[in-house]
């Protein structure tokens, strides 16, 4: 079935404006279903989506586990962790499995860059990339997107700047094509041993000091620091990186005006974000989390073949 | 060899650098060696007659770089198939790399080789042994011997050298067999974890990228010990303009270093990896546009000595996977002339005089090998191909068990249709063939 998004949602890089707008707009409606005493509409009755998590994710896994029963959809969760499976196999012969037991949808979040569209690929099913290694997670890019077009109204011309760990970041990469799509500037900041060689070709502003960011932007998306990196030498310590990149409320307090806080979770508190500001008056993050399941419940509906302006009236189907 | 009857190649374009003759005419073999090369030599008493009338009659191509498989993994490719795929492509001789199983480290794995390939009776396999027991990097491999079991060159290929002790005293030690020491440039630290070249697209795609620092710092360095050592460091699957620059500079200064360039890195760019493309992947990774203009450049210039295919082959499921998980490679000895032709001839790079030097004359004279002209009394290795068939790319009708090219479906120009080993006849383009020629003929 072909939507108005195509076959799959691999990633924000290939999806036009007009897309990624039919996302959000599908959402609104969406949003309110989660307000009610019965959180259902029968939009998704009868199709059968599959969770395919190869690597641990609670809460995005919740998350379109939400968006798939508030759509009525059956569901079922396959964890495929640990190493004793070789990556290859699996994913060659779950694709295989999946294609002859007519899955109608596949969520897939996988360790390896191109697993969602490796899967794509030789599935006939649609496939929603819930995070693909380094490369994408569109789901989130788009619920940062609603979150911000909630408190600007509009993307357009606001400064956007994604801080921290951009390299091994997927979040930082559906970021940067859906905020530049929507007509916003995006910066990055972070430590240059964090940032991809040649970032400044994606049509970025590179901040090497987050003080400059600051003064620069109206949000700052405040990506989760994998305390791995540390171990990797890609920085020295945690609490050098707070010292120096930490988005700390002493520093927001210098803004020349307010700044709205994102951030992906989950946070280590103290590390790239302080308690202060993750609770404080400026922070959307649990606003986020609300609009990841309006988001996703928008995405499945449309890949579903769901008629945009058909999405309100699905919403009355619950009465 | 034993007496074959003759054969005469008659009415091709005699292209024999080596010689400085590039002219229409006859080439007559005879007891396996070239017996006559130049003018018409008209008809013949018994010699079997073949057709080269808009061909080109070139010493034959020798591929200084591929990977066999055998022994170890029989399974993806065989000496036999190898050295079949190599007459296919207009081989006529290949050089085999040692990172087998068990790694060609001795006198008795460089034997081993040797038979197989006799047994196989297609192209001609020369045997490179390994710098390093075990390819281990860490004690020098019995060069003397292996040289003398028959060994042309030594190599950790697949592994760099990590180090540049072991690298120099491989570059002094090897000067006493006068065999070259084969480099694979790379930096094992930066390159650690990367799958593709490092830049925008692997900052797209979400892959670790490989810096062309990795490949460059390890040339500098060897072309330093080469020039420390006065061995001949001969530098393998070039990929980087930086390393192009390095090259050039180690030359102008008479340091023994001389290198190679694969088809691959002259005419595909990191672009054809958008997909995922795990048949695209290799090591070194395909670079960016400026690279590869770097590259035909210095072919062109003769800063890069010869074209070699590091054809790796590996099976179907092994390359059906994540990408950065994929194994490196692709095979190349059936598509390397036709890729040539295509992207360094026929755009205007190179004639096909320097694609004949570059994948025949510098071969055979910088490795030392039989082959590589057609002066009177030298070895029968001739190859006669069509510069204008142009084919379709079916990896099913490959005769190499690989199927992993990023060339399948792509049209070239350029095939071998005729391959000649110690004056016998080791491939003849099969009757499909024959009806490109004549879709060629109808096409105009
Ligand atoms: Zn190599
Ligand atoms: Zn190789």
């Amino acid at each position: 079935m072909t939507s108005a998004l195509g076959k799959d949602l691999l990633g924000l890089e290939f999806l036009s404006s007009e897309q990624i707008r039919l996302i959000l707009d599908t959402a609104e409606p969406f949003k309110e279903i989660s307000e009610r005493s019965i959180k259902k509409v029968p939009a998704l009755r009868g199709s059968t989506i599959v969770n395919l998590f190869f690597e641990n994710s609670t809460r995005t896994r919740i998350s379109f586990e939400f968006a798939e029963k508030r759509l009525s959809a059956d569901t079922v969760n396959v964890s495929a962790l640990g190493s004793s499976v070789q990556k290859g196999e699996t994913l060659v012969d779950t694709a295989r499995n999946l294609e002859a037991m007519r899955i109608d949808m596949v969520v897939i979040r996988h360790g390896a860059s191109g697993a969602a569209q490796f899967l794509a690929d030789r599935i006939e099913s649609n496939v929603i990339n819930a995070g693909d290694g380094l490369h994408e997670h569109p789901t989130q890019g788009l619920l940062d997107l609603l979150t911000l077009r909630d408190r600007f109204g509009e993307l357009a011309g606001k400064k956007v700047c994604i801080c921290g760990d951009v390299l091994h970041s997927r979040v930082a990469r559906s970021n940067i094509w859906g905020l530049k799509k929507m007509g916003a500037e995006v910066a990055v900041c972070g430590p240059r041993s964090l940032l991809p060689h040649g970032i400044e070709e994606f049509g970025v502003t590179v901040f090497e000091r987050i003080e400059d960011a600051i003064q620069w932007a109206d949000a700052l998306n405040v990506l989760r620091l994998q305390l791995e990196r540390m171990t990797a030498g890609y920085i020295p310590s945690s609490r050098e990186y707070n010292r120096v990149f930490g988005v700390t409320r002493e520093r927001l307090e210098r803004a020349p005006h307010d700044i709205l806080i994102l951030h992906p979770g989950p946070m280590n508190r103290g590390v790239e974000i302080d308690s202060d500001v993750a609770d404080g008056p400026h922070s959307v993050i649990l606003h986020q989390v609300t609009n990841g399941v309006a988001i996703r419940m928008a995405v499945l509906y449309l890949l579903a073949g769901g008629r945009p302006e058909l999405a309100e009236a699905a919403k009355g189907g619950a009465r | 060899m034993s007496s074959q009857r003759p054969i005469l190649l008659r009415g091709g374009r005699v292209l024999d650098p080596s010689r400085n003759i590039d002219d229409v005419g006859d080439v007559l073999v005879s007891d396996g060696r070239i017996e006559s090369a130049s003018g018409r030599i008209g008809s013949h008493d018994d010699a079997e007659i073949i057709d080269c009338d808009g061909c080109i009659v070139s010493p034959g191509f020798i591929d200084v770089h591929c990977h066999l498989r055998e022994p170890g993994r029989e399974d993806v490719e065989t000496i036999a198939t190898g050295a079949r795929a190599a007459a296919a492509g207009g081989f006529t001789a290949v050089c085999a790399m040692p990172n087998t199983d068990p790694v060609t480290d001795n006198q008795a794995a460089v034997g081993f080789i040797i038979r197989q390939a006799q047994r196989a009776d297609a192209s001609r396999v020369h045997v490179i042994g390994a710098i390093s027991v075990g390819q281990m990097g860490e004690r020098l491999a019995e060069f003397g011997e292996m040289v003398a079991a028959g060994a042309v060159a030594v190599s950790d290929d697949g592994k760099p050298v990590v180090s540049a002790q072991l690298m120099r005293t491989a570059l002094e030690y090897a000067r006493s067999f006068s065999i070259p020491v084969i480099d694979h440039c790379e930096e094992p630290t930066l390159a650690l974890g990367g799958s593709m070249n490092e830049g925008i697209v692997s900052a797209r795609l979400g892959l670790k990228g490989i810096p062309s620092e990795a490949e460059e710092i390890m040339v500098i360095r060897d072309i330093l010990l080469a020039r420390r050592s006065g061995g001949h460091v001969h530098l393998a699957h070039m990929s980087t303009h930086g390393s192009v620059e390095l090259i050039r500079w180690g030359k102008d200064r008479g340091i023994n270093v001389t290198a190679e360039v694969c088809p691959h890195h002259v005419s595909l760019t990191e672009e054809r990896i958008l997909s995922y493309d795990t048949n695209a992947k290799m090591n070194p990774p395909l670079r960016t546009a400026k690279d590869v203009e770097a590259l035909r450049n210095a072919v062109k210039d003769g800063t890069i000595d010869m074209i070699a295919t590091d054809h790796a082959p590996h099976h179907y499921d092994e390359k059906e996977r994540e990408f950065a998980d994929a194994p490196n490679g692709i095979v190349g000895l059936e598509t390397a002339l036709a890729v040539a032709v295509t992207n360094l001839v026929k755009r205007g790079h190179i004639d096909f005089r320097t694609l004949v030097e570059k994948m025949s004359c510098a071969p055979a004279r910088l490795f030392g090998l039989p082959g590589g002209t057609f002066a009177h009394g030298s070895p029968a290795d001739v190859t006669v191909f069509d510069p204008q068939l142009s084919w379709r790319v079916d990896p099913s009708e490959f005769l190499t068990k690989g199927r992993n090219t990023p060339y399948a479906g792509m049209t070239l120009e350029g095939r071998a249709i005729c391959t000649i080993v110690g004056g016998k006849v080791v491939h003849r383009l099969a009757s499909d063939g024959a009806n490109a020629r004549q879709s060629r003929a109808s096409s105009g």
